[in-house]
Protein backbone atom coordinates (compact mmCIF):
# COMPACT_ATOMS: atom_id res chain seq x y z
CA UNK A 1 0.00 0.00 0.00
CA UNK A 2 1.52 3.09 -1.04
CA UNK A 3 2.27 5.13 2.41
CA UNK A 4 2.98 8.19 -0.49
CA UNK A 5 -0.37 8.74 -0.48
CA UNK A 6 -0.76 9.33 2.83
CA UNK A 7 -1.12 13.20 3.84
CA UNK A 8 1.43 14.95 6.06
CA UNK A 9 -0.87 16.41 7.93
CA UNK A 10 -0.29 14.46 11.06
CA UNK A 11 3.17 15.96 11.66
CA UNK A 12 2.54 19.64 11.46
CA UNK A 13 -0.80 18.35 13.85
CA UNK A 14 1.40 16.93 16.54
CA UNK A 15 3.76 20.51 16.07
CA UNK A 16 0.23 22.33 16.70
CA UNK A 17 -0.68 19.89 19.58
CA UNK A 18 2.46 20.17 21.48
CA UNK A 19 2.59 24.05 20.73
CA UNK A 20 -1.25 24.23 22.00
CA UNK A 21 -0.86 22.01 25.44
CA UNK A 22 2.60 23.81 26.47
CA UNK A 23 0.94 27.32 25.65
CA UNK A 24 -1.81 26.42 27.63
CA UNK A 25 0.04 25.13 30.81
CA UNK A 26 2.42 28.16 30.46
CA UNK A 27 1.42 31.64 28.76
CA UNK A 28 -1.05 32.96 31.62
CA UNK A 29 1.66 32.92 34.21
CA UNK A 30 4.38 34.11 31.58
CA UNK A 31 1.89 37.06 30.54
CA UNK A 32 0.82 37.55 33.99
CA UNK A 33 4.47 38.31 35.26
CA UNK A 34 6.12 39.56 32.47
CA UNK A 35 2.67 41.77 31.43
CA UNK A 36 1.24 42.58 34.59
CA UNK A 37 3.39 41.74 38.07
CA UNK A 38 6.58 43.33 36.65
CA UNK A 39 5.25 46.44 34.88
CA UNK A 40 3.13 47.58 37.06
CA UNK A 41 5.39 46.72 40.50
CA UNK A 42 3.25 43.99 41.86
CA UNK A 43 6.40 41.80 42.52
CA UNK A 44 9.81 43.49 42.07
CA UNK A 45 11.11 43.60 38.79
CA UNK A 46 14.64 41.88 38.47
CA UNK A 47 17.81 43.38 37.70
CA UNK A 48 18.73 43.50 34.04
CA UNK A 49 21.60 41.50 35.43
CA UNK A 50 20.18 39.06 37.01
CA UNK A 51 17.16 38.74 34.26
CA UNK A 52 20.24 38.29 31.88
CA UNK A 53 21.75 35.76 33.59
CA UNK A 54 18.76 33.33 33.73
CA UNK A 55 17.89 33.95 29.91
CA UNK A 56 21.90 33.48 29.11
CA UNK A 57 21.73 30.06 30.75
CA UNK A 58 22.12 27.49 27.62
CA UNK A 59 19.31 24.99 29.12
CA UNK A 60 16.90 28.07 29.89
CA UNK A 61 18.17 29.07 26.19
CA UNK A 62 16.79 25.75 24.80
CA UNK A 63 13.95 25.69 26.62
CA UNK A 64 12.92 29.22 24.66
CA UNK A 65 13.76 28.24 21.77
CA UNK A 66 11.77 25.23 21.69
CA UNK A 67 8.36 26.75 23.43
CA UNK A 68 8.97 29.96 21.41
CA UNK A 69 8.82 27.33 17.79
CA UNK A 70 6.02 25.11 19.21
CA UNK A 71 3.87 28.47 19.41
CA UNK A 72 4.87 29.51 16.37
CA UNK A 73 3.77 26.51 15.15
CA UNK A 74 1.24 25.86 16.95
CA UNK A 75 -0.19 29.41 15.25
CA UNK A 76 0.67 28.54 11.98
CA UNK A 77 -1.80 25.34 11.71
CA UNK A 78 -4.23 26.96 13.57
CA UNK A 79 -4.05 30.11 11.97
CA UNK A 80 -4.60 28.21 8.39
CA UNK A 81 -7.73 26.20 9.27
CA UNK A 82 -9.04 29.59 10.13
CA UNK A 83 -8.54 31.08 7.39
CA UNK A 84 -9.78 28.38 5.75
CA UNK A 85 -13.26 27.61 7.31
CA UNK A 86 -13.89 30.83 8.66
CA UNK A 87 -13.06 33.03 5.16
CA UNK A 88 -13.63 29.96 2.69
CA UNK A 89 -9.99 30.51 1.31
CA UNK A 90 -8.65 26.86 0.89
CA UNK A 91 -8.83 27.08 -2.52
CA UNK A 92 -5.89 29.58 -1.99
CA UNK A 93 -4.21 26.77 0.23
CA UNK A 94 -0.42 26.92 -1.17
CA UNK A 95 -0.21 30.39 -0.52
CA UNK A 96 -1.87 30.07 2.90
CA UNK A 97 0.43 27.17 3.95
CA UNK A 98 3.82 28.91 2.66
CA UNK A 99 2.51 32.18 5.00
CA UNK A 100 1.72 30.20 8.49
CA UNK A 101 3.80 27.61 7.88
CA UNK A 102 6.94 29.71 6.05
CA UNK A 103 6.36 32.50 8.26
CA UNK A 104 6.69 30.67 11.43
CA UNK A 105 9.88 29.23 10.50
CA UNK A 106 11.36 32.07 9.45
CA UNK A 107 10.24 33.81 12.94
CA UNK A 108 11.88 30.58 14.71
CA UNK A 109 14.82 31.37 12.64
CA UNK A 110 15.07 34.44 13.70
CA UNK A 111 14.44 33.03 17.77
CA UNK A 112 17.13 31.00 17.20
CA UNK A 113 19.44 33.82 15.73
CA UNK A 114 18.68 36.20 18.85
CA UNK A 115 18.92 33.36 21.25
CA UNK A 116 22.42 31.74 19.84
CA UNK A 117 23.85 35.56 19.97
CA UNK A 118 22.68 36.23 23.44
CA UNK A 119 25.64 37.36 25.47
CA UNK B 1 -24.78 7.11 -19.36
CA UNK B 2 -27.54 5.79 -19.53
CA UNK B 3 -30.22 6.15 -22.22
CA UNK B 4 -32.12 8.80 -20.82
CA UNK B 5 -28.61 10.90 -20.73
CA UNK B 6 -28.63 10.33 -16.58
CA UNK B 7 -25.20 9.28 -15.01
CA UNK B 8 -25.08 5.40 -13.95
CA UNK B 9 -24.02 4.90 -10.48
CA UNK B 10 -20.48 3.61 -12.07
CA UNK B 11 -19.87 6.72 -14.10
CA UNK B 12 -20.71 8.73 -10.91
CA UNK B 13 -18.03 6.85 -8.97
CA UNK B 14 -15.38 6.79 -11.88
CA UNK B 15 -15.26 10.65 -11.82
CA UNK B 16 -15.25 10.75 -7.94
CA UNK B 17 -11.91 8.79 -8.37
CA UNK B 18 -10.63 11.14 -11.22
CA UNK B 19 -11.34 14.41 -9.07
CA UNK B 20 -12.58 13.77 -5.37
CA UNK B 21 -14.48 17.33 -5.73
CA UNK B 22 -16.65 16.18 -8.18
CA UNK B 23 -20.11 16.31 -7.26
CA UNK B 24 -22.97 14.92 -9.42
CA UNK B 25 -24.84 17.79 -11.12
CA UNK B 26 -28.72 17.62 -10.76
CA UNK B 27 -30.24 20.74 -12.15
CA UNK B 28 -33.50 20.68 -9.69
CA UNK B 29 -31.77 19.91 -6.72
CA UNK B 30 -31.37 22.84 -4.55
CA UNK B 31 -27.91 23.45 -2.69
CA UNK B 32 -27.37 26.41 -1.14
CA UNK B 33 -24.47 28.29 -0.69
CA UNK B 34 -22.62 28.37 2.86
CA UNK B 35 -22.23 31.76 4.36
CA UNK B 36 -19.41 33.22 4.35
CA UNK B 37 -20.05 34.46 8.40
CA UNK B 38 -21.38 31.11 9.13
CA UNK B 39 -19.48 31.49 12.46
CA UNK B 40 -21.44 34.34 13.52
CA UNK B 41 -24.95 32.35 13.31
CA UNK B 42 -24.70 30.60 16.61
CA UNK B 43 -23.19 31.07 19.69
CA UNK B 44 -21.60 27.53 19.89
CA UNK B 45 -19.76 28.63 16.30
CA UNK B 46 -19.03 31.97 17.94
CA UNK B 47 -16.93 30.20 20.93
CA UNK B 48 -15.22 28.52 18.18
CA UNK B 49 -14.04 30.92 16.08
CA UNK B 50 -12.95 33.01 19.32
CA UNK B 51 -10.84 29.66 20.23
CA UNK B 52 -9.46 29.63 17.19
CA UNK B 53 -8.52 33.32 16.76
CA UNK B 54 -6.78 32.61 20.48
CA UNK B 55 -3.57 31.19 18.01
CA UNK B 56 -2.80 34.80 17.08
CA UNK B 57 -2.53 35.71 20.64
CA UNK B 58 0.04 32.57 21.09
CA UNK B 59 2.20 34.05 18.15
CA UNK B 60 2.14 37.30 19.55
CA UNK B 61 3.45 36.16 23.31
CA UNK B 62 5.97 34.60 21.44
CA UNK B 63 6.84 37.65 19.30
CA UNK B 64 7.01 39.40 22.66
CA UNK B 65 9.40 36.67 24.43
CA UNK B 66 11.76 37.66 21.34
CA UNK B 67 11.43 40.91 21.88
CA UNK B 68 12.39 40.86 25.18
CA UNK B 69 15.46 38.42 24.65
CA UNK B 70 16.51 41.06 22.14
CA UNK B 71 16.09 43.83 24.45
CA UNK B 72 18.01 42.33 27.03
CA UNK B 73 20.95 41.16 24.75
CA UNK B 74 20.85 44.57 23.54
CA UNK B 75 21.90 45.86 26.82
CA UNK B 76 20.54 47.89 29.90
CA UNK B 77 18.70 50.88 28.28
CA UNK B 78 17.14 48.86 25.55
CA UNK B 79 15.44 47.03 28.17
CA UNK B 80 14.40 49.60 30.14
CA UNK B 81 12.55 51.50 26.93
CA UNK B 82 10.93 48.25 26.14
CA UNK B 83 9.67 47.53 29.45
CA UNK B 84 8.87 50.86 30.42
CA UNK B 85 6.66 50.40 27.13
CA UNK B 86 5.17 47.63 28.81
CA UNK B 87 3.55 49.72 31.44
CA UNK B 88 2.08 52.32 29.22
CA UNK B 89 -1.90 52.32 29.37
CA UNK B 90 -2.45 51.68 25.72
CA UNK B 91 -0.07 48.71 26.35
CA UNK B 92 -1.85 47.18 29.47
CA UNK B 93 -5.08 47.26 27.92
CA UNK B 94 -4.00 45.51 25.03
CA UNK B 95 -2.17 43.36 27.05
CA UNK B 96 -5.48 42.51 28.98
CA UNK B 97 -7.27 41.89 26.60
CA UNK B 98 -4.48 39.18 25.40
CA UNK B 99 -4.23 38.07 28.85
CA UNK B 100 -8.56 37.00 28.54
CA UNK B 101 -7.57 35.48 25.16
CA UNK B 102 -4.58 33.50 26.40
CA UNK B 103 -7.08 32.08 29.79
CA UNK B 104 -9.65 31.00 26.96
CA UNK B 105 -7.15 28.74 25.22
CA UNK B 106 -5.64 27.41 28.46
CA UNK B 107 -9.07 26.35 29.27
CA UNK B 108 -10.39 25.42 26.13
CA UNK B 109 -7.70 23.44 25.32
CA UNK B 110 -7.38 21.31 28.76
CA UNK B 111 -11.38 21.11 28.41
CA UNK B 112 -11.17 19.49 25.97
CA UNK B 113 -8.05 17.11 26.85
CA UNK B 114 -10.40 14.26 28.17
CA UNK B 115 -11.57 13.84 24.62
CA UNK B 116 -8.48 12.98 23.17
CA UNK B 117 -7.08 10.97 26.03
CA UNK B 118 -9.01 7.67 26.41
CA UNK B 119 -7.54 5.36 28.70
CA UNK B 120 -9.21 2.27 29.58
CA UNK B 121 -9.11 -0.41 32.59
CA UNK B 122 -10.36 -3.06 31.43
CA UNK B 123 -14.52 -2.44 31.03
CA UNK B 124 -13.98 1.24 32.15
CA UNK B 125 -12.05 4.44 30.84
CA UNK B 126 -10.97 6.44 32.69
CA UNK B 127 -13.37 9.01 34.09
CA UNK B 128 -13.44 12.16 32.50
CA UNK B 129 -13.17 14.28 35.26
CA UNK B 130 -10.09 12.88 36.54
CA UNK B 131 -7.97 13.10 33.27
CA UNK B 132 -9.66 16.91 33.77
CA UNK B 133 -8.44 17.08 37.24
CA UNK B 134 -4.88 15.37 35.92
CA UNK B 135 -4.78 18.15 33.17
CA UNK B 136 -5.37 21.26 35.94
CA UNK B 137 -2.57 19.89 38.15
CA UNK B 138 -0.63 20.04 35.46
CA UNK B 139 -1.26 23.82 34.50
CA UNK B 140 -1.07 24.47 38.35
CA UNK B 141 2.41 22.75 38.67
CA UNK B 142 3.55 24.70 35.31
CA UNK B 143 2.10 28.00 36.80
CA UNK B 144 4.02 27.52 39.63
CA UNK B 145 7.28 26.69 38.00
CA UNK B 146 7.11 29.59 35.73
CA UNK B 147 6.43 32.37 38.79
CA UNK B 148 9.43 30.31 40.26
CA UNK B 149 11.68 30.88 38.01
CA UNK B 150 10.89 34.49 36.39
CA UNK B 151 9.94 35.33 40.28
CA UNK B 152 12.93 33.52 42.05
CA UNK B 153 16.18 34.56 43.30
CA UNK C 1 -50.96 25.60 27.19
CA UNK C 2 -50.99 27.36 23.71
CA UNK C 3 -54.25 25.80 21.48
CA UNK C 4 -52.65 26.05 18.61
CA UNK C 5 -48.76 26.80 16.91
CA UNK C 6 -47.60 27.85 13.74
CA UNK C 7 -45.04 26.02 12.03
CA UNK C 8 -43.17 27.59 9.54
CA UNK C 9 -41.58 25.30 6.50
CA UNK C 10 -39.40 25.68 4.20
CA UNK C 11 -41.42 24.49 1.18
CA UNK C 12 -39.08 23.72 -2.08
CA UNK C 13 -40.76 22.35 -5.16
CA UNK C 14 -38.50 22.24 -7.75
CA UNK C 15 -41.38 22.52 -10.27
CA UNK C 16 -42.39 25.66 -9.59
CA UNK C 17 -39.68 27.64 -7.82
CA UNK C 18 -36.00 28.21 -8.15
CA UNK C 19 -35.50 28.71 -4.25
CA UNK C 20 -37.24 27.83 -1.18
CA UNK C 21 -40.11 29.48 0.31
CA UNK C 22 -41.45 29.72 3.88
CA UNK C 23 -45.16 28.67 4.01
CA UNK C 24 -47.05 28.55 7.49
CA UNK C 25 -49.46 26.36 8.83
CA UNK C 26 -51.27 26.52 12.50
CA UNK C 27 -51.61 23.21 13.83
CA UNK C 28 -52.76 22.35 17.02
CA UNK C 29 -50.31 22.05 19.97
CA UNK C 30 -51.39 19.07 22.04
CA UNK C 31 -49.21 18.08 24.96
CA UNK C 32 -47.87 14.84 23.90
CA UNK C 33 -47.29 15.82 20.34
CA UNK C 34 -43.38 15.89 18.93
CA UNK C 35 -42.33 18.25 15.90
CA UNK C 36 -43.32 15.19 13.54
CA UNK C 37 -46.88 14.83 14.58
CA UNK C 38 -47.04 18.64 13.81
CA UNK C 39 -45.95 17.61 10.61
CA UNK C 40 -48.03 14.35 10.03
CA UNK C 41 -50.88 16.65 10.90
CA UNK C 42 -50.19 19.24 8.12
CA UNK C 43 -49.96 16.58 5.33
CA UNK C 44 -53.30 14.49 6.40
CA UNK C 45 -55.12 17.98 6.96
CA UNK C 46 -53.60 20.85 5.52
CA UNK C 47 -51.33 20.04 2.75
CA UNK C 48 -50.88 16.87 1.28
CA UNK C 49 -47.79 18.18 -0.66
CA UNK C 50 -45.99 18.53 2.07
CA UNK C 51 -42.34 15.91 1.45
CA UNK C 52 -40.26 14.84 4.59
CA UNK C 53 -38.94 11.49 5.60
CA UNK C 54 -39.77 9.37 8.90
CA UNK C 55 -40.40 5.96 9.73
CA UNK C 56 -40.04 4.24 13.29
CA UNK C 57 -41.06 7.90 15.35
CA UNK C 58 -39.23 6.46 18.36
CA UNK C 59 -35.87 8.04 17.49
CA UNK C 60 -34.17 4.29 16.53
CA UNK C 61 -34.31 4.73 12.52
CA UNK C 62 -32.57 8.17 12.12
CA UNK C 63 -35.07 8.83 9.11
CA UNK C 64 -36.68 12.46 10.57
CA UNK C 65 -33.62 14.63 10.98
CA UNK C 66 -34.63 18.27 9.92
CA UNK C 67 -33.33 21.66 11.91
CA UNK C 68 -35.68 23.27 13.83
CA UNK C 69 -35.09 26.70 15.25
CA UNK C 70 -31.76 26.38 14.17
CA UNK C 71 -30.91 23.03 15.81
CA UNK C 72 -30.78 19.25 13.86
CA UNK C 73 -33.05 17.48 15.64
CA UNK C 74 -35.02 14.38 15.38
CA UNK C 75 -38.31 15.59 14.87
CA UNK C 76 -40.10 12.24 16.50
CA UNK C 77 -38.19 13.17 19.72
CA UNK C 78 -38.52 16.91 20.02
CA UNK C 79 -41.96 18.41 22.01
CA UNK C 80 -43.93 20.83 19.91
CA UNK C 81 -45.28 22.26 22.98
CA UNK C 82 -41.50 23.08 23.71
CA UNK C 83 -41.77 25.64 21.40
CA UNK C 84 -44.28 26.97 22.46
CA UNK C 85 -45.60 30.47 21.77
CA UNK C 86 -43.64 29.04 18.50
CA UNK C 87 -43.17 30.40 15.77
CA UNK C 88 -41.47 26.51 15.03
CA UNK C 89 -39.30 27.14 11.87
CA UNK C 90 -38.47 23.64 10.42
CA UNK C 91 -35.86 22.96 7.66
CA UNK C 92 -34.30 20.54 5.73
CA UNK C 93 -30.65 19.26 7.20
CA UNK C 94 -27.89 21.47 6.45
CA UNK C 95 -24.77 20.44 3.56
CA UNK C 96 -26.42 18.54 1.81
CA UNK C 97 -28.80 18.99 -1.69
CA UNK C 98 -32.17 19.34 -1.27
CA UNK C 99 -34.76 17.07 -3.28
CA UNK C 100 -37.94 18.25 -2.41
CA UNK C 101 -39.15 20.39 0.88
CA UNK C 102 -37.77 18.12 3.66
CA UNK C 103 -36.16 15.65 2.13
CA UNK C 104 -31.94 15.83 1.17
CA UNK C 105 -30.13 13.82 -1.37
CA UNK C 106 -27.94 11.48 1.29
CA UNK C 107 -25.64 9.71 -1.18
CA UNK C 108 -22.43 11.86 -0.07
CA UNK C 109 -22.71 10.36 3.03
CA UNK C 110 -23.48 7.12 1.65
CA UNK C 111 -20.50 7.07 -0.59
CA UNK C 112 -18.64 8.02 2.42
CA UNK C 113 -19.36 5.76 4.70
CA UNK C 114 -18.79 2.59 2.35
CA UNK C 115 -15.25 3.88 1.32
CA UNK C 116 -14.52 3.72 5.18
CA UNK C 117 -15.02 -0.02 4.91
CA UNK C 118 -17.47 -0.34 7.81
CA UNK C 119 -17.20 -3.85 8.46
CA UNK C 120 -15.53 -6.50 10.15
CA UNK C 121 -12.09 -6.90 7.81
CA UNK C 122 -10.55 -10.55 8.83
CA UNK C 123 -6.89 -11.33 7.20
CA UNK C 124 -8.33 -15.15 7.28
CA UNK C 125 -11.95 -15.96 7.77
CA UNK C 126 -12.59 -18.74 10.39
CA UNK C 127 -14.54 -21.26 9.07
CA UNK C 128 -17.87 -21.70 10.25
CA UNK C 129 -17.03 -24.83 12.47
CA UNK C 130 -15.09 -22.90 14.62
CA UNK C 131 -17.75 -21.17 15.61
CA UNK C 132 -18.10 -17.20 16.90
CA UNK C 133 -15.76 -14.88 17.79
CA UNK C 134 -15.79 -14.49 21.21
CA UNK C 135 -15.20 -11.47 23.04
CA UNK C 136 -15.16 -10.21 26.14
CA UNK C 137 -17.62 -7.27 27.60
CA UNK C 138 -14.21 -5.75 28.16
CA UNK C 139 -13.68 -5.58 24.45
CA UNK C 140 -17.18 -4.96 24.04
CA UNK C 141 -16.87 -1.93 25.73
CA UNK C 142 -14.47 -0.02 23.83
CA UNK C 143 -16.17 0.24 21.08
CA UNK C 144 -19.84 -0.10 21.85
CA UNK C 145 -20.12 4.03 22.22
CA UNK C 146 -19.67 4.34 18.22
CA UNK C 147 -22.05 1.44 17.77
CA UNK C 148 -24.70 3.42 18.71
CA UNK C 149 -25.04 5.80 15.42
CA UNK C 150 -28.58 5.59 13.69
CA UNK C 151 -27.32 7.69 10.84
CA UNK C 152 -29.71 10.11 11.05
CA UNK C 153 -26.92 13.22 9.76
CA UNK C 154 -27.82 15.33 12.33
CA UNK C 155 -24.15 15.78 13.56
CA UNK C 156 -23.20 16.84 9.50
CA UNK C 157 -26.20 19.12 9.46
CA UNK C 158 -24.29 21.21 12.43
CA UNK C 159 -20.37 20.44 11.39
CA UNK C 160 -19.72 23.48 9.07
CA UNK C 161 -16.32 21.75 7.81
CA UNK C 162 -18.73 18.89 6.06
CA UNK C 163 -20.48 22.24 4.23
CA UNK C 164 -17.48 23.53 3.80
CA UNK C 165 -15.09 20.94 2.48
CA UNK C 166 -16.89 18.39 0.25
CA UNK C 167 -14.29 15.82 0.05
CA UNK C 168 -14.42 15.92 4.07
CA UNK C 169 -15.37 12.22 5.06
CA UNK C 170 -17.40 14.11 8.52
CA UNK C 171 -18.42 12.75 12.08
CA UNK C 172 -20.69 9.88 11.86
CA UNK C 173 -18.06 7.92 9.18
CA UNK C 174 -15.36 8.18 11.05
CA UNK C 175 -16.86 7.59 14.08
CA UNK C 176 -18.35 4.18 12.48
CA UNK C 177 -14.85 3.62 11.11
CA UNK C 178 -13.54 3.93 15.22
CA UNK C 179 -16.30 1.73 16.10
CA UNK C 180 -14.39 -1.32 13.73
CA UNK C 181 -11.20 -0.08 14.54
CA UNK C 182 -11.76 -0.21 18.44
CA UNK C 183 -13.52 -3.93 17.62
CA UNK C 184 -11.04 -6.57 18.54
CA UNK C 185 -12.18 -8.92 16.06
CA UNK C 186 -11.46 -6.42 13.06
CA UNK C 187 -7.85 -6.57 11.75
CA UNK C 188 -8.67 -3.92 9.10
CA UNK C 189 -7.86 -0.58 11.08
CA UNK C 190 -4.17 -0.19 8.50
CA UNK C 191 -6.98 -0.18 5.34
CA UNK C 192 -9.24 2.26 6.71
CA UNK C 193 -6.12 4.75 7.61
CA UNK C 194 -5.09 4.50 4.36
CA UNK C 195 -8.93 6.06 3.67
CA UNK C 196 -8.75 8.32 6.26
CA UNK C 197 -5.16 9.35 6.41
CA UNK C 198 -6.00 11.35 3.23
CA UNK C 199 -5.26 14.82 3.68
CA UNK C 200 -9.50 15.83 3.61
CA UNK C 201 -10.27 12.47 4.83
CA UNK C 202 -10.40 13.51 8.29
CA UNK C 203 -7.78 16.34 9.02
CA UNK C 204 -9.78 19.37 7.88
CA UNK C 205 -11.64 18.87 11.27
CA UNK C 206 -11.11 21.48 13.75
CA UNK C 207 -12.82 19.85 16.54
CA UNK C 208 -15.75 22.35 16.61
CA UNK C 209 -17.61 19.89 18.62
CA UNK C 210 -21.14 20.56 17.69
CA UNK C 211 -21.43 17.14 16.10
CA UNK C 212 -21.12 15.56 19.64
CA UNK C 213 -23.78 18.23 20.81
CA UNK C 214 -26.06 17.53 18.41
CA UNK C 215 -26.21 13.65 18.18
CA UNK C 216 -29.05 12.21 20.35
CA UNK C 217 -27.33 8.59 20.95
CA UNK C 218 -24.51 10.35 22.39
CA UNK C 219 -22.01 8.47 19.89
CA UNK C 220 -19.76 11.57 20.56
CA UNK C 221 -17.90 11.41 17.00
CA UNK C 222 -15.83 14.50 18.20
CA UNK C 223 -14.26 12.60 20.47
CA UNK C 224 -14.30 9.63 18.07
CA UNK C 225 -12.16 11.80 15.57
CA UNK C 226 -9.75 13.07 18.60
CA UNK C 227 -8.77 9.88 19.32
CA UNK C 228 -8.18 9.17 15.89
CA UNK C 229 -6.05 11.86 15.04
CA UNK C 230 -3.63 11.02 17.91
CA UNK C 231 -3.77 7.03 17.38
CA UNK C 232 -2.88 8.04 13.52
CA UNK C 233 -0.26 10.83 14.27
CA UNK C 234 1.37 8.15 16.24
CA UNK C 235 1.71 5.77 13.48
CA UNK C 236 2.76 8.06 10.81
CA UNK C 237 5.82 8.34 13.58
CA UNK C 238 5.90 4.79 14.04
CA UNK C 239 6.61 4.55 10.44
CA UNK C 240 9.19 7.09 10.02
CA UNK C 241 11.15 4.54 12.19
CA UNK C 242 13.29 1.94 9.70
CA UNK C 243 11.56 -0.71 11.57
CA UNK C 244 8.17 0.34 11.87
CA UNK C 245 7.60 0.25 8.07
CA UNK C 246 4.88 -2.44 7.51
Amino acid sequence: MAKARRSREPFFWALFSAGGMLAALVLPALALVLWFAWPLGWVEAPSHAELAAKVGHPLVKLALFGFITLAFFHWAHRFRFTLYDGLQLSHLYGLIATITYGGATVLTLLAGYLLWTFP
Amino acid sequence: MSQSGKLIPSEVASRKAANPRYQLFHPKWYRPRYPIFWWVEKIAYLRFITRELTSLAVGYAAVLLMVEVWALGRGEEASHRFHDLLGSVPVLVFHGVLLALLLFHSVTWLNLAPKALVVRLGRRRLPDRLVLLGHYAAWLVATALVVWFLVGR
Amino acid sequence: MAQSITIEIRRYRPEQEDEPVWQSFEVPCRDEWMVLDGLNYIKDELDGSLSYRWACRMGVCGSCGMVVNGEPVLTCATYLSSFAPGPVRVEPLKGFPVIRDLVVDLQDFVDKLKSVKPWIIRDEERPLSEGEYLQTPDELAAYKQYSMCINCLLCYSACPIYSLEPTFIGPAAIALAQRYNLDSRDQGAEERMDVLSQHEGLWCCTFVGECSEVCPKHVDPAGAIQRYKVAATAEWFKSLLPWGNR
